[in-house]
């Protein structure tokens, strides 16, 4: 390959687009792998999204996605559906491989790879996986018709899935390691006042059983210690994301948690050329609009940087391509 | 465009019960996210290895009898059938190498 782009983009979702949308406007032609299996990000496994401004009416979450990602086609973004699986991102000019084995070189990178579903980390987990245990309301919800099943977590997600899931459920228990949720008012309320959502506070999942397919879990009380067995066929786990960062650690600087550290309020990585956005970065607000917004200012950091290389490479003889 | 001929309930038994060649089927609904990736990979799949095994699709909207039997609880789900039996199973959508991987014994 002895194209080198302008901008490459790894990741897609509300961040990755935004910055596909402003540097491919900003004539940047930018190359954007947007992910084989997780194209479009978090978004694509919810339903209604009632906060996304502009939207009086709510917004499906994938059809949001859709169209960020034709708003960036429209302007001349190149989006290949695959994901990229290394890195090296020290140098001036930056080369990523993707999952075909083709190699792309860039002058510069923006992040947005975003976060994944974080597990229980149960043993019994993998054998339940797809036999009662979902990360995906959406997709198994109708699966689980009069059945009664659970949720695990206490922010937004959780709260979000727990009332999808009563259009399918006979009863869907929230079980919280609190006594209070974390998760906006809005959505607290809508939840407590559900008939058929019913919280067992202060509990974590400590096993799962079954035999073939989930019957139960293993509830153990974070203040008394005691355990108790909640009979259900399902259990859907929305206790939160970690980024994936998996490609760029040891390059890029992270935080404990696997973030990536921006010099903020600016994207900038400790790597010349290389910015973050969206929730690979961002572990208090996690929203799509701030992802879209941390997805523009990456792209305008990404322009800035451009720009300023050009002005450094016209001053001089000869300029290299080759990669 | 799609190379993928579709299976329902009514024709599981002839089409994959019966059939001489290695079958992958995959589970799908038109209200999950990850299937709609999944779907130009199958394709991809068929239109390379098709002559070899057998690709489906199973609308678990219109057909439920089977995904009941079949205990399929999430999706996307996808079963590689051999001799009528399920000898290879996944959960959840998977990469075209893993895909790969799995049906290469039989390619």
């Amino acid at each position: 390959m002895s194209d080198i782009r302008e901008v490459i983009i790894i990741g897609s979702g509300p961040s990755g687009y935004a910055a596909a949308i402003y540097t491919a406007r900003a004539g940047l032609k930018p190359l954007v792998f947007e992910g084989a299996l997780t194209a479009g990000g978090a978004l694509m496994n919810t339903t209604e999204v009632e906060n996304y401004p502009g939207f009086t009416d709510g917004i499906m979450g994938p059809d949001l996605m859709l169209a960020m990602r034709a708003q960036a086609e429209r302007f001349g973004a190149e989006i290949i559906t695959d994901d990229i699986v290394t890195a090296g991102l020290a140098g001036e000019v930056k080369t990523v491989v993707d999952a075909e084995g083709n190699t792309y070189s860039g002058l510069s990178v923006i992040l947005a790879m975003g976060s994944g579903y974080r597990k229980l980390g149960l043993p019994a987990e993998e054998v339940f996986s797809g036999r009662g245990v979902s990360w995906c309301a959406t997709c198994d919800g109708f699966f689980f018709r009069d059945k009664d099943i659970a949720v695990v977590g206490g922010g937004d997600s959780a709260l979000e899935e727990a009332t999808f899931l009563t259009r399918f459920a006979k009863s869907v228990t929230l079980v919280h390691r609190r006594d209070e949720l974390r998760g906006s008012k809005i959505m607290v309320d809508r939840a407590k006042a559900d008939p058929k959502i019913r919280f067992a506070w202060n509990s974590v999942v400590t096993d799962l059983v079954g035999d073939q397919t989930l019957s139960g879990l293993v509830l153990t009380d974070t203040v008394s210690g005691a355990t108790s067995k909640l009979p259900v066929q399902g259990l859907f786990v929305a206790i939160g994301h970690d980024p994936r960062s998996e490609i760029v650690r040891g390059q890029v600087e992270t935080d404990a948690a696997g973030y990536v550290t921006v010099d903020a309020p600016s994207t900038r990585t400790n790597l010349s050329g290389v910015f973050a956005a969206g929730d690979l970065v961002d572990h208090t607000y996690r929203q799509a609009i701030t992802a879209a917004g941390t997805g523009c200012a990456a792209a305008l950091d990404a322009e800035r940087y451009l720009a300023a290389l050009s002005d450094a490479a016209s001053s001089l003889t000869t300029v290299t391509a080759n990669a | 465009m799609s190379h993928v001929d579709a299976v329902t309930d009514a024709t599981f038994s002839d089409l994959v019960l019966k059939s001489s060649k290695p079958v992958v089927i995959d589970y799908w609904a038109d209200w999950c996210a990850p299937c709609k990736q999944l779907n130009p990979i199958i394709d991809e799949l068929a239109r390379d290895h098709g002559d070899k095994v057998t690709f489906l699709k199973m609308d678990t909207n219109t057909s439920t009898a089977v995904p009941t039997q079949q205990g399929v609880l999430s999706l996307p789900t996808i079963q590689v059938f051999v001799g009528g039996e399920v000898v290879k199973s996944f959960v959840g959508a998977k990469p075209k190498s893993v895909l790969l991987k799995a049906i290469e014994e039989y390619l």
